[in-house]
């Protein structure tokens, strides 16, 4: 408790500044929204473990640093070379550092008719159209403190706007690096409106090139229009000693398909939430998750499904690799409204511990109201299978080798279903070598 | 090739194995048949270097070497295979992936250089035909959603690739259709060399017909209680297995 009202005090003060250094635009609409949020952060203040989203997770370690958030952009020296390394070749990559755009780092092609690919806080200079009516509609903020932040600081990110019937044949790639030595807090707000009969995949992914711990604290909002398709890839890959919080908010359409895929293997802290609102009828939800994690990283991912309307079907798999004395927590929420009969529901969630240290919490949270549904769900918490490793050792294959490759299938299974070709060979090398790294760490 | 000298092994404290003696000769054919839970698979597997059993008093020598104080991987390495009685599903991990890991590793340890993904497809693509395998079951995931036959047939279709000095084919019969029967057994016969051996367990004569034995063996309740030539099997066949008990029985209570 301690800690809880101390950091709100840093928090609040950061805020005048940030206002102070507003000017003008204090009287805005959006302006007003932040300091909504600004209250309703103060008077939720920082979860702690007796509030049932957070139970697992203890936040503390965040809160025994006073992180400056970012509030005007800093280029902090980057070079394209710096950022090549995280890239993997899509045509539209935006790079943003410490949250904010950078043009100069950034790579645009020619975008089809009036489709938006850039930087929220451009968009917001210039009045979009689009942004005044999604923007912050859908994430509320209300009993989450993180969000409450992340939207009273709300400057940049990405704001990606793809208008009716447009296929995007290359996918977006939203690059977030961290950088600098200040303790940053990063709070990219990032805002995707597909329009209807479209598609496009996105990629969010999160790297370090900072010198000193940091806390990312991201929100992304996802309106998925009537029969449109979109895949979301997200990587989170920071420093051992970054926190990162992060939450996707997504409303779907009638028939839409939104695909996400979520893979977490760096950080010290790392909180997940992902939600998708099933709010027309026919509308196809697959929400995947990875987290590797080793030493003593907590990963937390907790999903949230929500078929308000009949006829709808969601897929899930997460799945987490836990070595060290690493923790891992999943907790899926899935919710069936009155009046959504005839929906399928599929949740599957799978642990693998590679030590004896390594712990998972797991939690599926079903809430069913209509009658006429196919549920499921279902959890396996193990280590690797004695049979499969002497297998492959009997015809020669050394027993490391053998854990590393039984290891290596069970992420698989999950990074295999990111479609993005050349995001997917990125994903397993990094597999890869984070096997061998946790081994050496092991040794 | 291959020593057995008075092996006794055990799980979990009870005695599988009573004191089994066997002889394996490079260029040899041995079989061994025997009821269900007389140890056959026991022997397979500790052979294999399962590290489930425990070995109380006996040992095994393979070419000189003590074969027990090696690792599973070793010994494959020195050229021992065992074709599982139930072979394990592994999913994520495609079948070519894992031979070709397996075969390098065989092959490093030889001194010999490592195939690449070229020279490897051309093997398998020759191996495979030995056994008349589909070529589907190539990317498949090791033996996942393979049928029973599938199963047997890619073991040794692994055989096939990995040419080792002594395979244990441990019932690569029973779940083969008359026609796969015949075109494994071919397949093993191809396979076969004066300076290799195979140890076959089998409950039925009709393999032998194809796999012709040197020699078979009969295990009951752990020890290996008649030896003879091939028409053993044929009187197994026709006889069962109660007579082989009895005299055996009789022979214990004389001594
Ligand atoms: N892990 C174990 N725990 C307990 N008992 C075991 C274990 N493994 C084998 N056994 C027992 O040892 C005995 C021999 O088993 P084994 O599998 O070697 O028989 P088998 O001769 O191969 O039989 P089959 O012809 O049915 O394949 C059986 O009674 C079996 O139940
Ligand atoms: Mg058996």
């Amino acid at each position: 408790m301690k800690y809880t009202t101390e950091k709100n005090s840093w928090y609040l003060s950061a805020f005048e500044k940030f206002e102070q250094s507003l000017n003008g635009e204090s009287a805005s609409r959006l302006h007003t929204l932040r300091r909504s949020a600004l209250e309703r952060f103060n008077s939720l203040g920082f979860p702690t473990t007796r509030h049932e989203e957070w139970r697992f997770t203890n936040i503390s370690p965040i809160l025994k640093t006073n992180f400056r958030p970012v509030l005007n952009p800093t280029a902090e020296g980057l070079s394209r070379k710096d950022v090549g390394q995280f890239a993997f070749g899509t045509r539209h990559l935006l790079v943003f550092v410490n949250g904010f755009f950078s043009g100069d780092l950034s790579t645009l092609d020619e975008l089809p008719g009036d489709a938006y690919c850039g930087s929220l806080a451009t968009a917001v200079k210039s009045d979009h159209p689009v942004l005044r009516q999604h923007l912050a509609q859908y994430a509320t903020y209300d009993d989450n403190a993180f969000s409450a932040l992340n939207t009273a600081f709300l400057r940049d990110g990405a704001f990606i706007y793809v208008p009716d019937g447009i296929v995007m044949d290359d996918s977006v790639h939203l690059l977030f690096i961290a950088a600098g030595k200040d303790h940053a807090l990063i709070s990219p707000r990032n805002l995707i409106v597909v329009g209807k009969n479209s598609q496009v995949s996105i990629v969010e992914s999160y790297v370090s090139l900072a010198t000193s711990s940091y806390l990312t604290n991201v929100l992304t909002e996802i309106v998925v229009g009537d029969h449109s398709v979109i895949e979301h890839d997200k990587l989170q890959n920071e420093r051992r000693d970054a926190f990162h919080i992060a939450s996707i908010h997504a409303l779907q359409g009638t028939q839409t398909n939104l695909i996400s895929n979520s893979i977490s293997i760096g950080g010290s802290l790392v909180r997940n939430n992902v939600t998708s609102v099933l709010d027309a009828e026919g509308s196809e939800c697959t929400l995947n998750g990875l987290a590797l994690a080793t030493g003593t990283q907590l990963i937390d991912n907790h999903t949230t499904i929500d078929h308000a309307k009949p006829r709808c079907v969601s897929h899930e798999l997460y799945k987490s690799i836990l070595d060290g004395k690493s923790r891992g927590v999943f907790n899926g929420k899935i919710f069936v409204r009155k009046d959504a009969q005839k929906t399928d529901a599929k949740q599957t969630n799978k642990t693998l511990l590679l030590s004896e240290d390594a712990t998972i919490d797991t939690k599926p949270q079903l809430e069913i109201f209509a009658d006429d549904v196919k549920c499921t769900h279902g959890a396996t918490v193990g280590q690797l299978d004695a049979e499969q490793i002497f297998y492959l050792r009997s015809r020669g294959i050394d027993d490391t080798t053998a854990r590393d490759i039984l290891t290596f299938a069970f992420a698989s299974d999950v990074v295999s279903r990111v479609h993005v070709d050349p995001l997917r060979e990125q994903l397993e090398a990094l597999v890869h070598s984070r096997l061998d790294q946790g081994r050496t760490l092991q040794d | 090739m291959l020593e057995i000298k008075n092996l006794h092994a055990s799980v979990n404290g009870n005695e599988i194995l009573n004191g089994i003696n066997l002889n394996v000769k490079a260029g040899e054919v041995h079989a061994i048949m025997g009821p269900n839970g007389s140890g056959k698979s026991t022997l397979a597997q500790l052979l294999a270097g399962r590290d489930t059993y425990s070995v109380s008093q006996g040992g095994v020598t393979y070419e000189g070497k003590d074969l027990l104080d090696m690792d599973p991987e070793e010994r494959a390495r020195e050229g021992l295979f065992l074709a599982f009685q139930y072979p394990v599903e592994i999913p994520g991990v495609s079948n070519t992936y894992f031979l070709k890991a397996a075969l390098n590793a065989i092959r490093k340890h030889k001194g010999l250089e490592e195939l690449d993904a070229v020279e490897f497809l051309q093997l398998v693509k020759q191996r495979m035909k030995l056994v008349d395998m589909d070529e589907t079951l190539l990317n498949r995931p090791v033996n996942e959603g393979f049928s029973g036959g599938e199963k047997k047939r890619n073991e040794i279709f692994h055989m096939a690739v990995l040419e080792p000095k002594l395979a244990i084919l441990d019932e690569t019969d029973s779940g083969l259709d008359i026609d796969a029967l015949r075109i494994v057994a071919d397949g093993v016969n191809k396979l076969r060399r004066r300076d290799n051996a195979i140890i076959v367990v089998t409950h039925y004569q009709r393999l032998l017909n194809y796999i012709v034995p040197d020699f078979v063996h009969v295990l009951v309740d752990g020890r290996i209680v008649k030896s003879g030539g091939k028409e053993l099997a044929l009187q197994l066949e026709e006889k069962g297995y109660d007579w082989v008990k009895d005299e055996a029985g009789k022979a214990a209570v004389q001594a």
